[in-house]
């Protein structure tokens, strides 16, 4: 049954993707600088992805396997409707696993997975700007990117330090890529810090709102700030995940009930998934399947 | 004492149209001077001051300064990526209203630290140190690092910014209007604190001001702006104890005795 | 050199310029030198210019015409045309001042008011303390006032740490600008034994005294400075 309104392959027109591919080739050439687009109107608000799904349509074609994950779940809300979308507007292959996907569009989590070259990873970002809640003019910060002046952003690991103790800063931890640009890694948990660096894959990250594209080519170097006596550290878990035992991920909490009672499983449910397949069990699987 | 002059000055003007800033200025400083520029509002020192420190671009005329290396640089020729460097290490801008010159949301540590993060310093308790070692300087009392300047008085956020200032041992400090706005009790710790620095320090500064009890204080030589021209310079004291320009002894005879 | 400072027809004129610009000369044709460990008081009646020649060789007023020339350090400075710097680099090693009246810094204590000089040579702080101090006990200021900015102090307090700031360092030339007015005769007569020692030391000095007896005890020679009047010259 054809519908009445068809779109162009992936929703945008072709010069609009040439256009944001113009911006990502510039984004790759020059690794962690925010490259302005002309960012579109989309059919979801800004907030929910644009940015992300922008750079998806742009560089998807029909042999790609797109997988879209939201904070490391295939099956939240958003995951399933851009996954949707893009199902509509391209008809392309589509995967909850991370092994089989070309291109993983993600909101704030880095799969667990280790990525392979000929990947890429999308990232949906809401502000690309590190310095901006120190700096909140536009013409001081790209001055200061252009500059290469980041004492400000120091300046901020420095008030964490002294306020907290320790750099409190959890999630959307500044880096310095290549040596040169510091980027906003969007919000995901310093946790995942450590696997934008040297990674196979290419890794595109866009802000619609504030219409912004910026890129870590594969096998760069990107560095998480910190100072000499107070070195980068990764978030550390007591348990392993409840449901599969995996040690070394990043953990969710989930609330069981209203009693306090509460279990960490895996972010990552493809990951998940995958371990509990392969045999492996956590503490409360383990109780499920004696329960049952 | 230096052979060679910190700044040279070769007939400054600034025009605003065809309205004169300042005109035909020409001097040299020298590495520990201290010079004055006092004149009544609209005489043209604060444009002066912006022309020198590189805030405003002049109509005509070259400022050069001698930098680290032993080199001469046209102020107007360096980059600005230089220029910036420059403000940050090498010199020193006291603004008259202290939360001009201050981040004020941030603690009066990371304040004084910033410029040293901004050289590259990387380890957190150095910085701190050095932050608490100035903090102490300029009479500030260590317990107040991690407080904003938000909750300072004037003087303690105007001597939080002249800390923020020296952390990185600048040659050469602008000053402009510095116990502007203070009461006058916070005005006499304040002047007491820039003599010391200034002469503990070796600072060359050039202090822009309305009122003469600071200039006699504070400098070595005053020059004497009215309607953007410098009408008399020379040693402080003998400026004010022997004026020579009509203007000058108006200004000199101006002042109330206490 | 024996003979550190020689003054050379040096004129001085002040024109009022908020009074319509009158015009009042000062002194003309001032011509003078001072050997190394001499004391050459100025004298004559009031208002002849007397302050304003030892204001002149400060470099604190300015000269219209004529030579102040100083052995600086070996080298021959012209203090009348000399640029600022110069000016208070021969300040700080070679000329001293002892003026009528004390400018107050605020904060700073009488002890340090009388060490800096010493500090600016160099002199580390603790040295300069103790010679300001053995300066202020010879002075008779009372040990009490020594941590104290010397804004409340009395005529004589402020005199008396005005004198010891201009005593403490070595300086080639002192000038001496009515040092004890303020004072007792105890403290006179102190004042009139500094002078000795340093003429002994072969400073040159050159001073305005009022008071008799003090000019006898330290005079070699009286300069009367209405032979420089301006309507002298003229005639």
């Amino acid at each position: 049954m054809n519908d009445l309104a068809t779109y162009n392959f992936a929703y945008l027109d072709e010069q609009t993707k040439r256009m944001i591919r113009r911006a990502i080739l510039k984004a790759i050439a020059i690794p962690g600088y925010q490259v302005p687009f002309a960012s579109r109107e989309m059919p979801m608000p800004y907030g929910w992805g644009t940015g992300g799904v922008q750079v998806t349509a742009s560089i998807l074609g029909p042999e790609d396997v797109l997988k879209v994950i939201d904070q490391g779940a295939d099956d939240t809300t958003n995951a399933v409707s851009i996954r949707a979308f893009f199902q509509k507007v391209a008809n392309v292959a589509v995967t909850t696993r991370t092994k089989e996907a070309t291109i993983i569009q993600t909101r704030h989590r880095i799969p667990e997975e280790k990525l392979s070259e000929g990947q890429t990873l999308v990232y949906q970002v809401p502000i690309p700007e590190p310095l901006r809640f120190l700096e909140p003019r536009e013409t001081e910060t790209r001055k200061m990117h252009a500059l290469e002046e980041y004492g400000l952003m120091h300046v901020k690991l420095y008030e964490d330090i002294a306020r907290n103790g320790h750099i409190a800063t959890t999630y959307a931890y500044p880096v310095k890529v290549e040596g040169r640009y510091v980027m906003d890694p969007s919000p995901t948990p310093k946790f995942d810090n450590p696997k934008m660096h040297m990674s196979e894959a290419l890794q595109l990250f866009g802000a619609g709102r504030e219409k912004r594209i910026y890129a870590v080519p594969p096998y760069t170097d990107v560095v998480s700030l910190d100072f000499d006596d107070h070195p980068f550290e990764i978030q550390s878990f007591d348990k392993p995940c409840a449901l599969c035992g995996a040690e070394d991920v990043y953990l969710d909490e989930v609330i069981l009930d209203d009693k306090g009672g509460r279990m960490f499983v895996c972010s990552d449910t493809d990951h998940c998934e995958d371990r509990r397949a392969c045999g492996h069990a956590g503490h409360m699987l383990a109780r499920q399947e004696a329960a049952e | 004492m230096s052979t060679l002059p910190l700044l040279k000055v070769n007939d400054l003007s600034k025009f605003y149209g065809s309205r004169i800033g300042c005109r035909n200025v020409s001097f040299e400083l020298y590495a520990g001077e201290v010079l004055a520029i006092v004149g009544e509002s609209g005489s043209g020192k604060t444009t002066l001051l912006s022309c020198l420190s590189t805030r405003l671009m002049p109509t005509s005329g070259i400022v050069e300064y001698h930098m680290r290396d032993g080199q001469y640089r046209d102020l107007a020729r360096m980059g600005e990526a230089e220029r910036r460097f420059l403000m940050r290490t090498d010199w020193g801008f006291v603004h008259q209203n202290p939360a001009d010159g201050l981040r004020m949301t941030v603690s009066a540590g990371a304040n004084v630290g910033e410029r040293l993060m901004a050289v590259g310093d990387r380890h957190y308790g150095n910085i701190r140190a050095t932050a608490s070692d100035w903090l102490e300087r300029v009479e500030i009392g260590v317990d107040r690092i991690d407080d904003q300047p938000r909750a300072f008085s004037g003087g303690m956020r105007q001597r939080l910014q002249i800390a923020r200032n020296l952390v990185t041992s600048p040659r050469l400090v602008f000053m402009d209007e510095p116990t502007g706005g203070l009461d006058v009790s916070v005005q006499a710790r304040l002047l007491d604190l820039v003599r010391g620095l200034v002469h503990d320090l070796g600072l060359a500064a050039v202090i822009v001001t309305h009122d003469l009890a600071v200039a006699r204080l504070l400098s070595h030589r005053m020059m004497v702006m009215k309607d953007g021209a410098v009408i008399e310079q020379g040693l402080t004291d003998r400026v004010l104890d022997d004026p020579r320009e009509p203007y000058t002894q108006l200004l000199v005879s101006s002042i109330l005795q206490v | 050199m024996a003979t550190p400072l020689v003054v050379s027809e040096v004129a001085k004129s002040f024109t009022m310029h908020l009074r319509d610009g009158v015009r009042r000369p000062v002194v003309a044709n001032v011509s003078f030198s001072v050997k190394a460990g001499e004391c050459v008081v100025l004298g004559g009646p009031s208002g002849v210019g007397k302050s304003s020649i030892l204001k002149m060789l400060y470099g604190n007023y300015g000269v219209d015409e004529g030579q102040i020339l100083m052995d600086h350090d070996g080298k021959l400075v012209n203090l009348a045309t000399a640029e600022p710097r110069t000016v208070l680099e021969v300040r700080r090693t070679t000329l001293g001042y002892v003026s009528q009246f004390l400018r107050v810094v605020p904060r700073v204590s009488a002890l340090d008011i009388v060490a800096e000089p010493l500090q600016a040579r160099g002199t580390p702080i603790e040295e300069a303390r103790a010679h300001a101090a053995e300066l202020l006990s010879k002075l008779n200021l009372p040990r009490e006032l020594w941590s104290l900015p010397p804004a409340t102090f009395s005529g004589g307090e402020q005199q008396r740490v005005n004198i010891a700031r201009g005593f403490i360092t070595d300086h080639r030339i002192l000038l001496l600008d009515e040092p004890t007015a303020s004072l007792d005769a105890k403290n006179r007569a102190v004042v009139v034994e500094l002078i000795a020692e340093k003429k002994a030391k072969g400073t040159a000095l050159i001073g305005i005294f009022h008071d008799e007896e003090v000019r006898d005890a330290v005079a070699d020679r009286i300069l009367d400075v209405s032979a420089f009047s301006p309507r002298k010259a003229a005639a």
